[in-house]
């Protein structure tokens, strides 16, 4: 054998891989064919989304009903009974569209974390049988929900409409609020996905942690109204800002003011200014580059560590 | 790691090299499976054990070759073509590919039971890497192909196992991979679906494909393959051909040489010698060598035969000696099945018989006889080798077997006296 002898694998490797063939370098989280990971994400996706739409006899209704049922028990009990609209600073005839569009907006971020959550554990046959790009899974859920986020959205601008919403042109605003929403949600998703295969545990953590999100969200209270209900201390003032750090605050009551009524506080304004919408989102951004990171650290050991 | 490379790698592309590769397994002792115990026991160190799994593995396959891995369970072999499927990340080593690679580990991977053949066909087909376009584009050839025309609109869960398999197989083959792993998914499906697939095999190999197949079926490799590698307890024990792997397979597995030339020239055998019988056992593994067999529970006996040409339909028979050599037990293979099919010039089968131990305690010899189906006295191989086992228990009754006998008593009442006649030797 006129053998080439043994040296240093990494200098020799990588002049080696042109003439040895493409490397195989294991599973990954995203690999060099993009529309390979988009065809897998959307096909899964689209595959699951059949099967809600056509699995039932009422099939796509449940859909859209768990929201409005959602809607219904709030309204009934914040509204009528509670009369939260009325408070200083809400929106009155319009509040009831606000809060079902919230609602529709939280429906879209639970399904998609608390869907990613067991997901690449449930997809086990998958990941343990062919080779394909581990971040299609959770990429899956999340494209689910917007699937169905998209549908309950044509149901809340019929409702807006009907409560006297007028079109405006800040509707066009939408698909800046729902990327930021969708950055926010595919990155817990992937952080949750990834996170699971090691920790069990982290599937009751994210219930209790989304429970608190969702009355810490302005679905339910606007924010505007948290802001006049809080006092004028220090502690006060610190506890308005932890509330304004989460995104989902700046999100949902974008959201009422762009799209349901103007007379509304906009984000920029509970913030205080413009330039302080920049803290929530550096937050997403962070997020969802941690949760990228997080799954693609894992990615390579899903499938020995199932 | 060291890498050596030898010149004829750079010579022509390879459709698959790889070089040293390494795996091992971290199996933690006390799996901590949740965040609490983590939180709770920062300081603890988590001890792992390393279960190496594949050790320095170098291969290479050229374009169009049909190569088979073999080893025997736990060897290492369904590691190796998942690390070269690129589901498992090598620790060590390198693996490259030339051309489109298609994995088929289990078929219908991704098949939704509650979805129609339709939306499962593209599902699957995209992946195992074809684009949504290519994937539809096939259903017809899919569908014809697993004779399936009829039952489209089924839904996936109302299909039979069998048709399930035929789907799945279908998809597979339809994807036109330069480069094929498979791993014993041949094991499946009717025998004519089975014969349908195999000829699946050959037409690809005709074609040029390469195909890496996982096996620890010998006749396949000898069939199918042109080279073979053989993986014993992660490591390389040999690569050449089908015949000498298979070989060196048998001998690792059954724990020592086949003596077939030996025992020729040690015992004149009957018969024409078509087909010899290479070893008798009793027990499920070959090596443990049993030599005791408890009354009162299964007892297989396990025959290895060689066929040395084409046998169609050879029937086997055992008679069990015991020391008095008397046959207590005589079965015949006929009695089980109408044929018992043709078998190939190399094959090697094993031919079982299981009975409920009832023989009494003590040594038995068997004597193994395999004929042509139809022509009693046409015999091919008569084994009367010196093996033997002993059948222990407790149950001794003094008769040839110990079958189980319902007793009973059923009292009549009392003669009157004038009948009773006395007992000899009574005064």
């Amino acid at each position: 054998m006129s053998g080439l002898g043994t040296v240093e694998p990494e200098l020799q490797l990588s002049e080696l891989d042109q003439s040895m063939g493409q490397p195989i370098r294991g599973p990954r989280a995203l690999d060099e064919s993009w529309s390979r990971f988009w065809h897998l994400t959307y096909n899964i996706a689209l595959s699951e989304f059949k099967l809600k739409f056509f699995g039932s006899a009422l099939g796509y209704l449940w859909q859209v009903m768990r929201p409005l049922l959602l809607f219904g028990v709030l309204y009934v009990f914040f509204v009528l009974v509670f009369h939260v609209d009325r408070a200083k600073g809400a929106a009155g005839h319009v509040y009831g569209a606000q809060l079902l569009g919230s609602i529709v907006l939280w429906t879209f971020f639970a399904e998609a974390t608390s869907g990613a959550v067991r997901s690449v554990v449930d997809r086990e046959s998958l990941v343990r049988k062919i080779q394909f790009p581990r971040l299609a899974i959770p990429a899956s859920v999340t494209l689910l929900a917007a699937f169905n986020l998209s549908l309950n959205l044509v149901v809340v601008m019929i409702f807006a409409v009907i409560a006297g919403a007028q079109p405006m042109l800040s509707w066009f605003e939408l698909p800046l609020i729902i990327l930021m929403l969708a950055l926010l949600a595919s990155g817990i998703a992937m952080l949750l996905s990834a996170l699971f295969v090691r920790f069990r545990d982290i599937s009751p953590i994210w219930e209790v942690v989304s429970q608190i999100l969702f009355y810490a969200s302005p679905v339910i209270l606007p924010a505007e109204t948290v802001r006049t209900e809080l006092g004028h201390g220090h502690l006060d003032h610190i506890l308005y800002h932890v509330y304004t750090l989460n995104p989902l605050v700046t999100i949902f009551q974008q959201f009422r003011h762009a799209m349901i009524n103007d007379a509304t506080f906009s984000a920029g304004q509970i913030m205080g200014s413009w330039l302080a919408l920049l803290e929530p989102i550096a937050l997403v951004v962070f997020i969802f580059a941690l949760g990228f990171w997080v799954f693609n650290r894992q990615a390579p050991h899903i499938a020995e560590d199932l | 790691m060291t890498v050596t490379l030898d010149r004829t790698d750079l010579a022509r592309p390879l459709a698959l090299a790889a070089r040293g590769v390494d795996k091992r397994f971290k199996i933690p002792e006390e799996r901590s499976h949740t965040l609490k115990e983590r939180a709770l026991h920062p300081l603890r160190k988590r001890r792992h054990e390393q279960l190496h799994v594949l050790k320095d593995i170098s291969f290479s396959v050229a374009p169009g070759e049909f190569f088979g891995i073999v080893g025997r369970n736990g060897s290492g072999k369904s590691t190796l073509l998942k690390c070269l499927a690129g589901i498992y990340k090598t620790d060590e080593g390198r693996i490259w590919r030339n051309g489109r690679m298609s994995t088929f580990i289990e078929l219908g991977v991704g098949f939704n039971p509650d979805l129609a053949a339709y939306d499962n066909v593209a599902l699957n087909g995209i992946m195992l890497g074809l684009s949504p376009r290519e994937a539809r584009s096939r259903y017809e050839k899919v569908i014809e192909f697993a004779e399936l025309e009829e039952f489209q609109e089924l839904k996936l869960k109302n299909y039979s196992s069998g048709m399930h398999v035929r789907l799945a197989f279908s998809v597979a083959i339809q994807v036109d991979a330069e480069i094929l792993l498979i791993d014993e998914v041949l094991a499946v499906g009717d025998a004519a679906f089975q014969q349908k697939c195999f000829d699946v095999f050959i037409r690809m190999r005709e074609e040029g494909r390469t195909i890496v197949f996982v096996t620890h079926d010998m006749s396949a490799v000898t069939r199918f393959c042109h080279r073979a590698m053989l993986l014993e307890r992660g490591e390389m024990v040999m690569i050449g051909e089908p015949e000498e792997v298979a070989d060196r397979y048998l001998e690792l597995a059954f724990g020592r040489e086949v003596e077939y030339d030996d025992f020729e020239v040690a015992t004149p055998r009957m018969g024409d010698g078509a087909a010899r019988v290479s070893e008798v056992w009793i027990g499920d593994d070959r090596a443990e060598k049993r030599a005791v067999a408890p009354q009162s529970e299964p007892l297989t006996l396990n025959v290895l035969v060689r066929f040395n040409e084409f046998v169609r339909d050879p029937e086997v028979s055992v008679s069990l000696f015991n020391e008095q050599r008397q046959p207590v037990v005589v079965a015949t293979t006929s009695a089980e099945e109408e044929e018992s099919g043709g078998f190939q010039e190399g094959e090697l089968a094993v031919f079982s018989f299981s009975m409920h131990n009832m023989l009494a305690p003590g040594r038995y010899h068997p004597m193994v006889t395999i004929t042509r189906r139809g022509e009693g006295l046409d015999v091919i191989d008569r084994f009367t080798r010196d093996m033997s086992f002993v059948v222990t228990g407790l149950s001794a009754s003094g008769g040839m077997v110990e079958i189980p006998v319902q007793t009973a008593v059923d009292r009549w009442g009392v003669l009157p006296a004038e009948f009773v006649q006395p007992a000899r030797g009574s005064k």
